[in-house]
C-alpha cells in the first residue's frame, strides 16, 4: 500500500534548444503528498522543466522519475500516473463539460464502472456539476481552469502537473482555484507539482525550488526560505537613488539597489532603524515601507534582483528560445 | 520536511470518508491494451460525429460545391453537350464525380480540425495520454471517412434526380465513397502532422482537390484523350474512384451502347483494362500508405 517511492526524482536534467539552455542541470526529489511549487520568473524554465516531467519534452542530459518511472523509456507508465493541467487551455470548446470528461476518461481507460461516479466528484469538487451539459465555449477563463483541473483529477493520477495554473485570472478566481488544490489535498492521496511567478502562491508551497535562468538557486520551506533572508526589508523613495545608496552605504554601511522604482535594502529590525534613517540621512525622504521578509526578498537575496524585473530581462532571451523551440 | 509531507497525506487519506459523504472514487489507470486502444479509437472518432452534428453550417457548406458541379454545371452545359452524350442526361454523366467531390471536401475539413486542435491546445490532451499515436490517427480518419461517407449518402439520395433510379448500386457505390473520404482524411492527417498554419493548410488541400476533380475524368470520358492528359489522368488517383463509380452506375441504366462505348470506356493501363476491383484497390492502398505515414509523423512528434 505504502509506496516509498519519492513521487519525483530529478538529476542533472539539462534541456537545450539549439545554443539556448533553457534546463542547465537541475536536480530534486518530491515527496509523496508534498505540495511542491517552482518559483520563477517567466523564461526561467520552468514550463521547459515541468514538460519535460510531463512526457512532453524530451530532455537533452540527465534523468527523471516520475512515480517511479522514467519520463523517456518508460513513458507510457509516467503518463498512467500524472495529471496535467497546463497554461493554455486544453479542452475541446465545442464539447460539453461532460463530453470533455468523458473523452479523457476514454483515452485513459478509467474503468467503465467508476466513470460516472468519479465524474461527477471531480465536478462536484470544482462546482461545475450543474454545468456539465454546457459547451465549454461558454465558459469563463476560470471556469475552463476548474473544469480543466478537474479532468487533470479524473484518472486519479499519482503526481497533478499544475503550469501556472492562476496565470490570467481575477484574484477571486485565483484564490478560489487555490481553494480547491488545498481541498484536493483532504480528499486525495495526491502530490501536487505546480509553478507559478505569483509570489503570494508559492507560500501555499510544502517546498519552493526558486528557478532562475535554468537553474535551481535554492530549495527549502517557505518558512525556512524567508528566515534565511534574517532581516526586514526597507523601501525609501528620495529624489536622487544614486546618492541615497552611496549614502546608506557611508554612513549606515548598508548594500542597498534600486528596484521598481526605489532604493530597496535589509537590515535587521527595521522599525529601529527608520528613526535613525530620517534623523541622519541628508537626502530627503518621501515615502517609506518597512516589510517583514516575503519570498520577493528571498528571490532578490539570491538573485540580486526583484522577479519582475527578472522578468523584463528575460523576456529577450525568451524570444530567442521560442524562435529556436519553433525551427 | 519529507515527514511532514507524508503525514498530512495521510491525514487526507483518512479524512476524506469523512469529508465527503460517499466514498471517494478510486480509480486506477490499467496497463495499456488492445481493448484500451479501442476505446481510444471510438471515442476520438465519437468527437469528430458530435462536433460534426453540432456543426450545421458545415453539413450545409459542403453540399454547397457538388450542388454547384451537378444542377449549375451539368445543366448549363448539357446543350453543348447534347450532341455527343448519345442522349445520356449530361448530369447523370457528371453524376459519380459529384459523388467523389461531395466526400472529398468533407473528408478534407475534417483532417483540418486537426490544425485546429494544435492551435486551440486540445491535441496536446490527446498527445499526453496514455495510447497509442496510431490509436489517435486511426480514430480521426475513421471519424472523417464517417462524417464524409454521411454527407455521400445524402448526395446519393439525390440520384433520381439525374434521371438514375434507386437499385442495388447503392451499397457498391457508397463502399468506394467510404474508401475514398477515408484515404482523403488519411492524406489531410498526413499533411496537418507537418502544416502547423490553417491558411497553409487549406490553400494546400484546395491546391490538391481541384486539380484531383479536373484530372480525374469527373467531367470527360478518359478514353481518346490528348497523350500529356491520359498520364496526368492516369495517375490522379481519384480516376479510380470516379471510373469504378461510373461504371457500377451505367450497368444499372438503360442506354445505348453507343452511349456506353463512349462515356463509359474504361481505365486502361498501357492497352489493359483496368477492372473495377483493381481501382478500387489502388484507392485502398493509397489509403493505408496515407495512414502508415501519418501514423509515423505523428508517433514521432514530441
Amino acid at each position: 500500500m505504502f509506496d516509498p517511492a519519492p513521487a519525483v526524482t530529478v538529476n542533472d536534467l539539462v534541456k537545450s534548444y539549439g545554443e539556448v539552455e533553457a534546463v542547465r542541470g537541475i536536480d530534486f526529489e518530491v515527496q509523496r503528498g508534498e505540495t511542491f511549487g517552482f518559483l520563477g520568473p517567466n523564461g526561467a524554465g520552468k514550463s521547459t522543466t515541468i514538460n519535460m516531467l510531463c512526457t512532453l519534452v524530451r530532455p537533452s542530459g540527465g534523468e527523471a522519475l516520475v512515480a517511479g518511472h522514467d519520463v523517456v523509456s518508460e513513458r507510457d507508465e509516467v503518463r498512467r500516473n500524472i495529471g496535467l493541467v497546463f497554461q493554455d487551455t486544453t479542452l475541446d470548446g465545442y464539447l460539453t463539460a461532460e463530453q470533455n470528461l468523458r473523452l479523457h476518461a476514454e483515452l485513459y481507460g478509467v474503468p467503465r464502472k467508476a466513470v460516472a461516479p468519479r465524474m461527477q466528484q471531480v465536478m462536484e469538487m470544482v462546482g461545475l456539476w450543474e454545468r456539465r451539459g454546457s459547451l465549454v465555449n461558454t465558459f469563463s477563463g476560470g471556469m475552463k481552469r476548474r473544469l480543466e483541473i478537474a479532468r487533470g483529477l479524473l484518472h486519479s493520477p499519482r503526481v497533478l502537473f499544475l503550469d501556472e495554473p492562476t496565470v490570467g485570472l481575477d484574484p477571486q478566481t485565483r484564490s478560489s482555484i487555490w481553494r480547491y488544490i488545498r481541498e484536493l489535498k483532504a480528499s486525495e492521496d495526491i502530490t501536487i507539482f505546480l509553478t507559478t511567478h505569483y509570489m503570494d502562491e508559492a507560500e501555499y508551497c510544502d517546498r519552493i525550488a526558486i528557478m532562475d535562468q535554468g537553474k535551481i538557486i535554492v530549495l527549502d520551506t517557505p518558512e525556512a526560505l524567508k528566515a534565511s533572508v534574517g532581516h526586514d526589508r526597507v523601501r525609501i523613495e528620495t529624489d536622487d537613488e544614486p546618492a541615497t545608496i552611496s549614502e546608506l552605504r557611508e554612513r549606515f554601511n548598508v548594500d542597498a539597489t534600486i528596484a521598481e522604482g526605489a532604493v530597496i535594502f535589509g537590515v535587521p529590525e527595521g522599525e529601529h532603524f527608520v528613526p535613525r534613517l530620517f534623523a541622519e540621512l541628508d537626502q530627503p525622504i518621501r515615502a517609506v515601507n518597512v516589510s517583514r521578509p516575503s519570498l520577493d526578498d528571498v528571490f532578490m537575496s539570491y538573485t540580486g534582483t526583484t522577479i519582475r524585473d527578472a522578468e523584463t530581462d528575460n523576456s529577450d532571451q525568451r524570444r530567442k528560445a521560442a524562435q529556436m523551440m519553433r525551427r | 520536511m519529507a515527514s511532514t509531507a507524508g503525514t498530512q497525506s495521510a491525514e487526507g487519506l483518512l479524512g476524506a470518508h469523512d469529508a465527503h459523504g460517499p466514498r471517494p472514487v478510486k480509480v486506477r489507470v490499467p496497463k495499456r491494451s488492445a481493448s484500451g486502444e479501442l476505446r481510444a479509437i471510438k471515442v476520438v472518432w465519437q468527437r469528430e460525429l458530435i462536433r460534426f452534428s453540432r456543426d450545421r453550417l458545415r453539413i450545409v457548406t459542403s453540399l454547397v460545391q457538388p450542388f454547384l458541379f451537378l444542377f449549375v454545371l451539368g445543366t448549363g452545359l448539357s446543350h453543348v453537350a447534347a450532341a455527343g452524350t448519345h442522349g445520356v442526361n449530361l448530369k447523370t454523366f457528371v453524376y459519380p464525380g459529384v459523388l467523389c467531390i461531395a466526400v472529398m471536401f468533407t473528408a478534407m475539413f475534417s483532417a483540418a480540425s486537426l490544425v485546429w486542435d494544435r492551435e486551440f491546445g486540445f491535441l496536446r490532451e490527446m498527445m499526453v495520454a496514455p495510447v497509442k499515436r496510431s490509436s489517435l490517427v486511426l480514430g480521426k480518419c475513421f471519424g472523417g471517412a464517417t462524417v464524409a461517407g454521411f454527407q455521400g449518402l445524402i448526395v446519393l439520395f439525390l440520384a433520381p434526380l439525374v434521371g438514375i433510379p434507386y437499385g442495388s448500386w447503392i451499397p457498391e457505390v457508397f463502399a468506394i465513397q467510404l474508401a475514398l473520404a477515408f484515404a482523403i482524411t488519411a492524406f489531410g492527417v498526413m499533411v496537418a502532422a507537418r502544416i502547423t498554419q490553417m491558411q497553409a493548410f487549406m490553400a494546400l488541400m484546395q491546391m490538391v482537390i481541384l486539380p484531383m476533380y479536373f484530372l480525374s475524368g469527373a467531367l470527360y470520358p478518359v478514353a481518346g484523350l490528348p497523350r500529356w492528359l491520359e498520364i496526368l489522368n492516369r495517375v490522379d488517383p481519384l480516376t479510380y474512384a470516379v471510373d469504378p463509380i461510373r461504371r457500377i452506375i451505367f450497368a444499372h441504366l438503360s442506354i445505348s451502347d453507343a452511349a456506353r462505348r463512349s462515356l463509359d470506356p474504361g481505365v486502361s493501363w498501357w492497352g489493359w483494362h483496368v477492372p473495377a476491383g483493381a481501382e478500387v484497390a489502388v484507392i485502398a492502398l493509397l489509403g493505408t500508405v496515407m495512414l502508415s505515414i501519418a501514423i509515423f509523423e505523428f508517433a514521432r512528434a514530441e
